[in-house]
């Protein structure tokens, strides 16, 4: 095989080359920051990665290994997200890693393995390339759960996020195997072929399969009722990790869905609207009524995750290009306003110690108003109100849920937008309304500062110009129906 | 006349005081609270500035929109950044322009804490009003309609009474939980007719199941801001609790989203179910009428009292929009400017001898007019006003909104009639328990009269409920060619949704609605029609989707 050939794999092969350049320098070198050095060149593999992405030719579906791996206009735009999201991760990370003291250069090459495995994942072209993808990641997001092995929070999300998570591999395989065995295939075209045929529903070993395969990767998605892992591991695990987990993987398995429900079993689509239907309306309310309870604001988030992820399941219950579309530029936003809301809570020290109530923002307009104001447009952006980017979410998801006729859903989704607004605007009622607590720690990470500005401008000026990642988006979704 | 952007401008004009009030910062809290009141005070006579000019330039005889801007905003959703006013939409303009300045003047020096926050909330709220009435595509209308929320909630939440917390999370979500129902129902119309232009969507209605749907789902988000009884109990709260200025632009604007909101979309979108739904509307007003001025009378708190009154002169403007008859819109939209001067200026007043006696129990005060003698005038007025004492702007729209049900019916302008009489004595009797009667309060015998800041806020104020009570015509001929306009459209749409009937029961689907294009635009821009929407461009002898809901 020639090297030209694997072009569209440069940007992967690039990734694993440079982590581990980084493992190795990262175990040689003896003093001085290592973590932070490292850190930053994990940020300078990303952007070589992302420049491989696109010197790729990106409007051409081009298979390599026999089909195990497809690059196609789908893929760029969510590894393009990948990439990005992991480098704001890693960015938020650096400070916080020396703050908490769990500052090893492994944490970094970890962060690049699972959005290798995550950009492998999103372009798997058969069910063997999906499961390798997947495992990566999630072996990488494992560990990182508990890289601070000497908390025991730390350890116990960990190991509760290892236990789902190999209960949903198991699932995975099992769903997996059913499909090979009742297909006689492994390959993503082939199964297609197979489900858009006149027996297909009639074989109830491929429907069992595939449901098995959904509900595995709903555990990765943690849409309702696989959700329950998620607001334990939030809690427990690192903030930044914590941020990562909400933001990139979410992503990166929803993308990963969508090139299942939308190649494989694309003949089936009658059969699974009805579990992304009914997921997507659990997430939503369960996501909005139970974040009431929540006092952490990490707990928050993590049914805040749920509920947004219910959103963009409605565009998968749609089963069209347009709901496909919708949910590629849900989201895309979503991960913007949660990169910001977790660095902002990574802020929220006091006497070198991280606060994680609701409670510890009181007053924070006064003590640290730029904080305030930025969260503040966070929150009413992930409640959907315009002018902020999350209407604008909730806006595409919405009309692609219209133009399906999926009324009820939509009635549901907004009716769950309202609920979940309680708690959004709670943290602005405790920033802006209550008395002043004692004043935040001083933070000094520059990385961290750019990545909350750059979120909270993209999240206020959307409005300006929402139209290059809409179009991107719908790009992306016309080349994978 | 049309080469200056002047609605664009009035919208935006106060954002740009948002920056100057930002960037701009003084060596100590004392000089940075002043920069922010003079800045915003200056920003916002500029947009007053601006809406004479608007006044002036508008073309009386024109029914339609006018001043008209529009620019390719979201092409692939098809929304477009489309402003215009019309007779209509120019007063509640003008009212929004006019209240920013005073609601600024009269928080001079009550508000102490965060004048800066305050300062800008203002503006931005300015400039979410104008925007929201001046929009002529419904997502934009919807963005400008809901972002409302925001400033306010943060100005009843911050500078509020002791409850304000509660108050502003009812307001809040009271009335988010209406406008996302009507965010689904502009989007079904949009997936329906192809476009989100209020013109054509007023041209075209839809199949008169689809328009029950719509319009309850419109209705619920309008009925909440409006207030209509049952849903009003968030207004008593949020007034109470709000800054003076809060309470008078919650009054003199917000409220009057709604009526707007009934007069933009409800009307001329879905005729043949506001036809089916008026009586409701109608009972509906009539229970608020009655209910609320009951309510009004055992009121201790003179806030929360005004605020009930609000409400029952709410009743009056959706009993006269839902008669569909001239006199009855015109009424309802006059009965909106009116209650827009005169409880905006009862909440000044109001605020005025809260700022002197920081109570507003109505117990605590009496005889006032011997040391206020001054105030007890501007009070009467308005008081008279609310009333709707002929010769003031309140009798004018009363007046007209009940020859307008009176055509339509009998019995709801009988029991209209009778709410217009229970109006009278709790402002009277308000009116004479805080000014008349004993002096039996020290503190509030030795109150100050009104300054000359104070009486520059109401001098406008009670000027121009006095002119429009004697002289209605200038506000009436604008009104009434748009008004004509929308009774054409919206007993048109009852001839076309009459036409589709025989048409289905004849069984000939050829002629369900297609897209006109609206007046005063091209067949081009009507046929263009976004990437993923779907397209009925080229087909127009399909018929439209039509939901089925026995399914």
């Amino acid at each position: 095989m020639n090297l030209n050939d694997l072009a569209p794999l440069y940007a992967e092969l690039s990734l694993a080359v440079l982590s581990m350049i980084l493992l190795v320098y990262g175990v040689l070198q003896k003093k001085g920051e290592i973590a932070r050095k490292v850190a930053y060149g994990g940020c300078f593999a990303l952007i070589i990665a992302g420049m491989f992405l696109y010197a790729s030719p990106h409007d051409q579906d081009v298979r390599l290994l026999n089909g195990m791996f497809v690059h196609d206009g789908f893929g760029v735009f969510v590894k393009t997200l990948i990439l990005i999201g992991t480098g704001a991760a890693l960015m938020m990370s650096i400070q916080y890693m020396y703050d908490e003291g769990f500052a090893r250069f492994e944490y970094v090459v970890l962060f690049l393995l699972s959005a290798l495995g995550m950009m492998l994942m999103v372009s798997a072209g058969n069910l063997l390339g999906l499961y390798m993808g997947l495992e990566l990641q999630s072996l990488s997001l494992y560990v990182l759960a508990a890289i601070r092995r000497d908390s025991i929070k730390s350890a116990e999300a960990g190991m509760k996020y290892f236990v789902l998570g190999a209960l949903s591999s198991g699932m995975l395989l099992f769903g997996i195997s059913l499909i090979y065995g009742f297909t006689g295939s492994i390959d993503f075209v082939a199964i297609g072929e197979y489900a858009a045929s006149e027996n297909a529903l009639s074989n109830a070993g491929l429907l069992f399969g595939m449901v098995f395969v959904i509900a595995a990767l709903a555990f990765k998605i943690s849409a309702v009722p696989f959700h329950m892992w998620t607001p334990d591991v939030y809690e427990g695990a690192p903030t930044s990790v914590s941020a990562y987990f909400a933001m990139v993987p979410k992503l990166a398995a929803v993308a990963l869905i969508i090139r299942l429900l939308m190649g494989p079993f694309d003949g089936l689509a009658e059969q699974w609207q009805q579990i992304m239907w009914l997921m997507a309306a659990a997430s939503i309310l369960w996501g909005g009524f139970a974040g009431i309870a929540q006092t952490s604001i990490k707990r928050m988030l993590a049914y805040s995750s749920i509920a947004n992820i219910g959103f963009a399941l409605i565009g998968l219950a749609c089963a069209d290009e347009q709901g496909i579309g919708a949910t590629l530029v849900y989201m895309a936003l979503y991960m913007v306003m949660t990169a910001g809301a977790f660095c902002v809570v990574l802020y929220i020290r006091r006497d070198g110690l991280a606060a994680e109530r609701i409670e510890d923002l009181a007053g924070l307009s006064q003590t640290n108003r730029y904080l305030a104001y930025v969260m503040a447009f966070f929150m009413f952006s992930m409640s959907g109100i315009p002018p902020l980017a999350g209407f604008f979410g909730k806006l595409v998801i919405l009309q692609a849920a219209v133009a399906a006729d999926l009324y009820v859903l939509a009635v549901i989704g907004v009716v769950g937008s309202v609920v979940a607004c309680f708690y959004y605007l709670r943290v602005i009622k405790v920033m802006f309304f209550d008395e002043a607590e004692q004043a935040l720690d001083k933070s000094e990470s520059k990385a961290r500062h750019f990545v909350v500005t750059l979120c909270a401008l993209i999240v206020l000026l959307f409005i300006v110009k929402p139209e290059p990642l809409i179009n991107f988006a719908m790009h992306a979704a016309q080349m994978i129906s | 006349m049309f080469d200056l952007p002047v609605l664009s401008l009035m919208t935006f004009l106060p954002l740009v005081g948002v920056l100057f009030i930002v960037s701009v910062r003084g060596s100590n809290e004392e000089v940075s609270a002043r920069n922010a009141k003079n800045t915003a005070l200056f920003t916002s006579l500029f947009t007053v500035a601006l809406a004479v000019y608007l006044a002036v330039q508008f073309d009386v005889s024109d029914a339609g929109f006018q001043f008209v801007e529009k620019y390719s905003w979201f092409p692939s959703l098809g929304i477009s950044y489309y402003m215009g006013v019309d007779g209509i939409s120019l007063f509640f303009v003008l009212l929004s322009a006019m209240l920013v300045p005073i609601c600024i003047l009269a928080s001079w020096h009550a508000i102490k804490k965060r004048v800066k926050e305050y300062m800008i909330a203002f503006l931005v709220l300015e400039s979410l009003m104008i925007g929201t009435f001046c929009a002529l595509d419904s997502f934009l209308f919807y963005v400008f309609f809901e972002a409302v929320l925001i400033p306010m909630f943060i100005i009843i939440g911050v500078w509020g009474g002791p409850r304000r917390v509660y108050s502003a999370y009812k307001f809040f979500l009271y009335t988010l939980l209406g406008s996302v129902l009507m965010l689904v129902a502009l989007l079904t119309l949009y997936v329906q007719l192809g476009t989100s232009d209020i013109p054509t969507l007023m041209e075209n209605p839809v199949a008169r199941d689809l328009q029950i749907w719509l319009w309850l789902a419109v209705f619920a988000s309008f009925a909440v801001k409006m207030p209509m009884w049952p849903v009003h109990t968030w207004l008593p709260d949020a007034h109470v609790e709000a800054p003076t200025a809060g309470s008078v632009i919650l009054a003199g604007v917000l409220l009057k989203m709604g009526g707007y909101g009934f007069l933009r979309f409800s009307l001329p979108m879905f005729p043949e179910a506001s036809e089916l739904f008026a009586p409701m509307v109608f009972w509906l007003s009539v229970i608020a009428i009655i209910y609320t001025s009951l309510v009004a009378l055992v009121q201790e708190d003179m806030k929360k009292l005004i605020a009930y009154s609000s409400v029952a002169h709410m009743g009056y403007v959706t009993l006269g929009i839902f008669t569909a008859t001239t006199q009855g819109i015109e009424g309802g939209i006059f009965q909106m400017i009116s209650h827009g001067l005169i409880s905006g200026a009862l909440f000044l007043s109001v605020g005025v001898i809260y700022d002197r006696l920081h109570t507003r129990e109505i117990n605590r005060y009496g005889g006032i007019v011997k040391n206020m003698p001054k105030y007890a005038t501007v009070f009467m007025i308005l008081m008279l006003g609310s009333v709707g004492l002929p010769g003031t702007s309140g009798f004018v729209g009363e007046f007209l909104t009940l020859v307008g049900v009176y055509q339509v019916n009998t019995l709801v302008a009988v029991f209209a009639a009778t709410g217009l009489i229970l109006g009278a004595p709790y402002m009277l009797y308000l009116y004479r328990r805080v000014v008349f009667g004993k002096q039996m309060n020290d503190d509030a015998a030795k109150m100050s009269d009104l300054t000359k800041r104070e009486m520059t806020l109401f001098v406008p104020l009670v000027a121009l409920v006095l002119y429009l009570g004697i002289f209605p015509g200038y506000v009436m001929d604008r009104l009434h060619p748009s008004v004509d306009r929308l009774i054409t459209l919206y007993e048109s749409g009852l001839q076309k949704g009459e036409e589709r009937r025989l048409a289905a029961l004849s069984g000939d689907a050829s002629t369900v609605a297609q897209i006109k294009p609206a007046a005063g635009m091209s067949e081009q821009e009507v046929t263009f029609v976004p990437a993923i929407a779907p397209s009925y461009a080229g087909k127009e002898d399909l018929p439209m989707p039509i939901i089925n809901y026995n399914e």
